[in-house]
């Protein structure tokens, strides 16, 4: 009998805590199952914010801290002075990297800090309870803005990797989606280059992930990828905004 | 035809039904008869028989609960 | 070692570097700029990094990381900035990690001014960020002082894995003595850092947690901290007693506005004034075993730079508020000998 898939590694057998159909398990996978093929599991250190996954330590089986909302950047950059051989990576949300957490994610982009974020897009803040994010679409309801978000009380979405990677300190950054089993196959690539990135040394690197909010956004599974690829994709284009590693090499 | 086994984690599963809709060959359900310990009706292979070895389901499923095989 | 003339704030960072300090994250302000400045230009030379950070904020985060990791780090800054590091201060102490913390204070509040003052008391002896819990606060009065606390600060935060507040001034921070740097007397059994992240490296992966979400298990959590400050208060309460064995009145002052106090001691005593000084040199755990056996001190005069902060935990030490009396200049302004003096006077009423 030949295995074709089975659980990392990387991951621990413990039940998540995340909804039905929350696409967060599924980035969780792609992160250990990339660690675990780059032989990095021994070396790879976690820092994962308030948010949904700041309880990803109970799932990855590799060492991790919790650091302050918005703060993630900051605490990885001190990690990764003392430890620059070891891989280390940030995993937020959009609530926590483009609200709270908006100044330290530029600031180690732009210090080019040899780290890798994993940054989970879903437009809302999903921990506590549905709130408009910096990310939420226009029109788009949330508990703080249930009529819709409207652009002329709560301005516009931030695309992320456009603004990062106006940053020289950024090496390689690149938007993703989960939204099929197709999707799924690009984002792990995305993610291991950029895990790749920093092993090489260039540089920060980040990867945007379009990831579904089901509780929160009021829609089943199969409705919240469908909104991901119907909705979302088109405000966030997927794509590589940054790959200075081809110029690097 | 190769032959595939498709091992649902019950226990892990919540019944999202993501792999029953990215299954090109219709070969998972939702078991309505009977719930797990946290209360989700489980997905399981029905139709095995009729499973191409895609790995969509597996690559689809956010609690990393479905394992699959191919018989040599 | 011979004794090298060195500014507070450029003594912090010899002090540090020889302690093993080897990473320092911080941001510029007033009254402690020639901290970082140093930092940056001595911790290359021992293969040291110097992270200039976007903010008080991320600097004390890159604090957190940085200890989180095994290393010896600190991060400085002045009230404001020190403000702003309340909630990471919070999170090292519930991760009961080992960071020092060095806060030059400057008049406030708010935005404050520059000049040197004591109104963060409250702020790090009393911590300012949610939850209970407690920073280890030592407190120089001059700049050999402030070496060798810097120097011990790094050896207390491992071996009580706690942060250590250095809680010093602008005029400690821009004054000048002549200093040696020499390693601590005491020397201490330091654990070994198992808990830190450096990779599980084929083990059980190192997890260092800030959230409980279950309220018996953080519950849990309070009471081994407590347990372990009980044991810190018994061990590190620490104070100079100045003329104090004949007197019948004490000041109370630490910092540098206890050297203003000592020269009123001179003072009132040659005028026959029988008169002390207590100074705390740890501000927590707060020295109450000063104040034990002194039933017979009539009145304990406290002097600050500020409204009074430390007063209230006079009043509580020597338990009799009544014989408590406070003198304070705020705002940054500096307290003259013959204020001090003269307040005396009135509160001994003339007891020669």
């Amino acid at each position: 009998m030949a295995v074709l898939f089975e659980k990392t590694k990387g991951m621990t057998d413990v039940k998540t805590h995340y909804c039905p159909g929350c696409t967060h398990g599924i980035v969780h996978r792609l992160v250990a199952e990339c660690l675990e093929e780059m032989g990095e599991l021994d070396n790879a250190i976690d820092v994962s914010p308030v948010g949904c996954a700041v309880l990803a330590l109970n799932y990855f089986n590799f060492d991790g801290i919790q650091a302050a909302h918005g703060r993630a950047p900051a605490t990885a950059t001190g990690i990764k002075r003392v430890h620059p051989d070891k891989m280390v990576l940030t995993y937020q949300g959009d609530g926590d990297l483009a609200s709270i957490g908006m100044c330290e994610i530029v600031h180690a982009a732009a210090r080019g800090e040899k780290i890798t974020t994993i940054f989970i897009n879903n437009g809302i803040y999903g921990m506590t309870g549905g709130q408009m994010a910096p990310t939420t679409l226009p029109g788009m309801k949330a508990t703080t803005a249930p009529y819709g978000r409207d652009v002329s009380l709560q301005g516009y979405p931030i695309r992320v990797c456009e603004m990062l990677s106006t940053l020289d300190g950024s090496k390689y950054i690149e938007r993703v989606a989960v939204d099929s089993p197709a999707n799924v196959i690009k984002a792990k690539k995305a993610i291991r280059k950029a895990l790749e990135t920093q092993k090489a040394g260039l540089g920060f690197s980040l990867i945007e992930v379009l990831s579904t909010c089901p509780t929160n956004w009021g829609k089943t599974p199969v409705e919240a990828v469908k909104f991901v690829k119907e909705e979302m994709i088109p405000y966030y284009p997927l794509g590589v905004y940054k790959d200075s590693t081809k110029e690097e090499e | 035809m190769a032959k595939f086994t498709v091992t649902i984690n019950e226990d892990k599963c919540k019944g999202c039904e993501l792999c029953v809709h990215f299954c090109p060959k219709d070969v998972l359900e939702i078991d309505k008869e009977n719930s797990n310990s946290s209360g989700y009706f489980p997905a399981n292979a029905k139709h095995i028989e009729n499973c191409i070895g895609c790995l969509s389901c597996a690559r689809m499923c956010p609690e990393i609960a479905i394992r699959i095989e191919k018989e040599d | 070692m011979a004794k090298i003339l060195l500014k507070g704030n450029e003594a912090v960072v010899r002090a540090a570097i020889e302690a093993g300090c080897r990473y320092f994250f911080g941001y510029p302000i007033t009254p402690q700029n020639e901290i970082p400045e140093y930092f940056s230009k001595e911790l290359p030379k021992v293969g040291g990094t110097f992270v200039q950070a976007e903010s008080e904020v991320a600097a004390i985060n890159m604090l957190y990381g940085a200890v989180a990791a095994g290393a010896r780090a600190m991060t400085s800054s002045s009230s404001p900035g020190v403000a702003l590091k309340q909630e990471g201060i919070g999170y090292i102490s519930k991760a009961e990690l080992p960071a020092v913390i060095v806060n030059m204070m400057r008049g406030g509040p708010g935005l404050g001014s520059i000049q040197p003052s004591q109104s963060d008391y409250n702020m790090c002896v009393k911590c300012g960020s949610n939850g209970d819990y407690r920073n280890i606060v030592m407190a120089p009065g001059n700049i050999q002082e402030l070496v060798d606390m810097v120097i011990e600060a790094f050896d207390m935060a491992d071996y009580y894995t706690n942060p250590v507040v250095i809680l010093a001034d602008g005029l400690i921070g821009q004054m000048m003595e002549p200093v040696e740097i020499k390693q601590p007397e005491v020397k201490r059994e330091m654990p070994e850092k198992t808990w830190a992240l450096t990779g599980k490296n084929g083990g059980e992966p190192h997890r260092i947690i800030n959230l409980n979400l279950d309220a018996n298990e953080l519950e849990q959590v309070n009471i081994e901290l407590f347990k372990k400050y009980a044991v810190i208060e018994e061990n590190e309460q620490r104070y100079e007693e100045y003329k104090m064995d004949d007197a019948e009145y004490a000041f109370v002052s630490y910092g540098t506005a206890s050297r203003i106090v000592r020269s009123a001691v001179n003072e009132l005593r040659n005028e026959g004034y029988k008169v002390g000084m207590i100074r705390p040199l740890l501000l927590w755990p707060f020295p109450e075993k000063a104040f034990e056996g002194k039933d017979h001190i009539k009145k304990y005069m406290d002097v600050e730079f500020s409204m009074g902060q430390m007063v209230d935990d006079v009043k509580l030490a020597c338990n009799d508020k009544h014989k408590v009396e406070f003198y304070g200049r705020a705002g940054g302004v500096i307290p003259s000998v013959n204020e001090v003096v003269d307040f005396a006077k009135k509160v001994m009423g003339g007891a020669q």
